[in-house]
């Protein structure tokens, strides 16, 4: 599904990736784990398209299409999905404004007509059910006085809406309480099918208790300098970075 | 017979007045130039009294004496008021009874704009009085309104149709002294609309203006008079459209409103004058004189979109003389490119406990320059006055400007003042997160604009709150990227 090659990516003339290869196959979780500043965030914004990242060198393939030519729009019009570290405000924009105005821009990128409104609300009912979310929260400015924990939660509901093919999620844990981070990865793991794929960036192997990865990848210093199994993040735990930083010192 | 220009012009300048050189002139467009005989004769070819007539010249002896206010945040070559046409009528002499007759093209630019009078028609019984180049062309639905007793036609009808009320009531709140534009609109206004409601009623749809102004070198000059008597009710529309032009074209409108005892008016305006291309070359000047008087208990709404014009100068305001009267002003201003707006509100609180809200949201793209310029005014006597003031800016970009003058003007202890304000960019984290959920950069902004403007476009009428909204992406169009 996801193929990354050789991957040298920079940002204002700072190379940041310096040589990712990474392949996730439809029904696989990823986990990639790494000490702050090793390039993590940075990949999920590379994959994601975001115009100030620069590729340099190597090529991103999403079933098997080379996406350097697409916008992120694009992107996500195929199916890619990045739950933020930080999700934006959008002021006076509801929750469920937002999330019809991604689904219809979606279904015309794919040349579909718009959802029809009972069908969209119903999905919208039914999603919100999943992640424990009240009417309420959903007539809500989009991220604006949202706690940490309902941001993260707001980040799974417009996933599990959009049902991508592949969704990174970029340090959702961080800001989550116990209970929050239950219900989200709860969420996660529902979506989850043997035809789409996770990627989960975390920098705690806390999260991994609940959505559990197939494999793990430790990324230092702009390259993926260890992949093994669940019990890999368990390793790092025990150990802590500095493991992985004096080994590749 | 025709005349030719050279031979009207001599005409203008040698022949007295009380000959009506203009009676047998078959071009519809007064020649440039303004002078006393100008105004007689704009009075004289609209079959006006002697009453009008001479309360035009008044106006036109204080203009004379007025110079241009400068004090704006706006900067312009101002107009060369010698080299402007005073009077233009379209080429048709009779009023128009159906749609089939009126001016394919004017129909046209209305389809252009989405609103075709067809749809308008449809659209929850609207009746329209377009304005067009100064004069009335059709007027709709004028007889379901007879049968409340509303007066709904334009101003030089009800000038010669309701002689009493428009002799008591114009000038009344906007005296032909009172400001620059405001006295040359008085002494040269060509045509605008007349509305008054009977007392105790409610006016059973919204009342809607479409102006346009269509001839190169014309200047636009409408006035409008909306009174609503006791306990009666009116929403009002005004939207304005113009076709591109090179040379700057001058607006300078007139709007007063009468709210007696009890009564209510909503006046929303849609404002998309030519705002010059991308150069800042042409447009319209914009420099329009609002105001309106709330009498005991009586309550005036202006909401306003203001997307187009080069220059614009408002400041719909309102009067609270009444006791308990309630004035409100919502705003969108949006600029882009070379705009400049300085706009605004005036709420003179006089009666006791009266109330004001002002919600006044600007945004600016391109190099623009918008600015919100108000003042809330509380006499010794208006014991109890509130006010409540919200401005917002959005800036788009890192060449335009947001700017904001508010003064206040307390002289009873017992006021509430209360303003805040904010100034907030589009960031690009925004744009690239909505794109990542699939939504494209020009959806993007559309959403993030349509979303900072919601508190204003939920004070719109429904079919103007989409228009609105189209307007609002048409205008920042290409503003970022």
């Amino acid at each position: 599904m996801l193929t990354i090659k050789n991957l040298h990516a920079s940002v204002e003339e700072k190379e940041i990736l310096k040589g990712i290869n990474l392949q996730v196959n439809p029904g696989e979780v990823h986990a990639i784990m790494g000490p702050n500043g090793s390039g993590k965030s940075t990949l999920s914004t590379v994959v994601a398209g975001h115009e100030d990242y620069e590729v340099q060198q190597g090529s991103i393939l999403f079933d098997g299409e080379d996406l350097s030519e697409l916008d992120a729009e694009e992107r996500a019009h195929k199916g890619i999905f990045l739950s933020f570290q930080y999700p934006v405000e959008i002021p006076g924009v509801t929750v469920t404004n937002f999330i019809k105005t991604a689904i219809n821009a979606s279904r015309k990128g794919q040349g579909l007509e718009d959802m029809p409104a009972n069908e969209m609300l119903k999905k919208i009912r039914e999603k919100a059910a999943l992640l424990e979310i009240d009417s309420k929260f959903l007539s809500r400015s989009l991220n604006e006085g949202f706690s940490g924990g309902e941001k993260k939660r707001n980040e799974i509901f417009q996933m599990a809406m959009l049902e991508p093919k592949l969704a990174i999620l970029d340090e959702t844990d961080s800001g989550l309480d116990i209970d929050a981070l239950k219900i989200v990865a709860n969420g996660v793991n529902k979506l989850k099918n043997e035809n789409n794929a996770v990627v989960v960036i975390t920098h705690y192997q806390r999260l991994l208790d609940y959505i559990v990865p197939d494999f793990v990848h430790v990324l230092y210093n702009g390259r993926i300098v260890k992949s093994g199994t669940k019990a890999l993040a368990h390793e790092l735990e025990a150990k802590g970075y500095d493991w992985i930083k004096q080994e590749n010192a | 017979m025709a005349y030719t220009e050279e031979e009207l012009k001599k005409e203008l300048e040698t022949k007295e007045y009380e000959y009506g050189f203009y009676t047998d002139i078959e071009s519809d467009t007064f020649p440039v130039g303004l002078n006393e005989d100008i105004v007689r004769a704009i009075s004289k070819r609209k079959g006006e009294p002697e009453w009008m007539t001479n309360w035009r010249l008044e106006a036109f002896a204080h203009w004379k004496l007025m110079t241009e206010p400068d004090w704006p945040n706006v900067h312009y070559e101002k107009p060369d008021f010698q080299a402007i046409s005073y009077y233009s009528a379209p080429k048709k002499k009779d009023q128009y009874k159906s749609l089939d007759e009126v001016d394919p093209e004017l129909l046209e630019t209305f389809n252009k704009l989405g609103i075709s009078l067809e749809e308008q028609k449809k659209l929850a019984g609207v009746a329209v009085d377009i304005v067009m180049d100064s004069v009335s062309v059709a007027t709709t639905f004028r007889d379901t309104l007879a049968e409340k007793g509303i007066i709904f036609c334009s101003i030089s009808e009800a000038i010669k149709e309701h002689p009493e009320l428009v002799k008591k009531y114009i000038g009344s709140v906007i005296p032909p002294k009172d400001n620059f534009y405001a006295a040359l609109n008085s002494a040269v206004f060509s045509d605008g609309s007349f509305c008054y409601i009977p007392k105790g009623v409610r006016c059973p749809m919204e009342l809607s203006t479409y102006f346009r102004i269509n001839q190169a070198g014309t200047g636009q000059f409408e006035r409008t008079l909306v009174i609503a008597d006791e306990g009666s009710y009116v929403s009002y529309l005004e939207g304005c459209t113009a076709p591109s032009r090179d040379e700057n074209q001058l607006h300078a409108a007139c709007v007063e409103l009468i709210a007696l005892d009890d009564a209510e008016i909503k006046y929303s305006t849609v404002q998309n004058w030519y705002p010059g291309d991308k150069q800042g070359k042409g447009g319209v000047y914009n420099f329009v004189t609002k105001r309106g008087i709330c009498h005991t208990r009586a309550k005036i709404s202006w909401t306003q979109v203001e997307t187009g014009s080069a220059v614009t100068w408002k400041y719909p305001s309102c009067v609270l003389k009444g006791d308990h009267s309630i004035g409100e002003f919502y705003s969108i201003a949006v600029t882009n490119n070379h705009q400049q707006a300085d706009t605004g509100t005036k709420m003179v609180h006089l009666g006791k406990n009266t109330r004001s809200t002002i919600i006044s949201k600007g945004i600016s793209a391109g190099t623009s320059q918008n600015s919100y310029r108000g003042l809330v005014q509380v006499h010794p006597r208006a014991q109890n006055a509130r006010n409540f003031s919200q401005c917002d800016s959005l800036l788009m970009g890192n060449k335009c400007g947001a700017h904001t003058f508010p003064y206040i003007e307390a002289r009873n202890n017992s006021a509430q003042i209360e303003h805040e304000a904010t100034t907030s960019k589009i960031g690009e984290d925004q744009i690239f997160y909505c794109n990542q959920r699939g939504i494209d950069t020009e959806k993007a902004i559309a959403l993030i604009v349509n979303g900072f403007s919601k508190e204003v476009l939920n004070k719109l009428p429904m079919e103007f709150a989409v228009e609105a909204q189209k307007l609002l992406e048409i205008s920042l169009e290409g503003s970022v990227g």
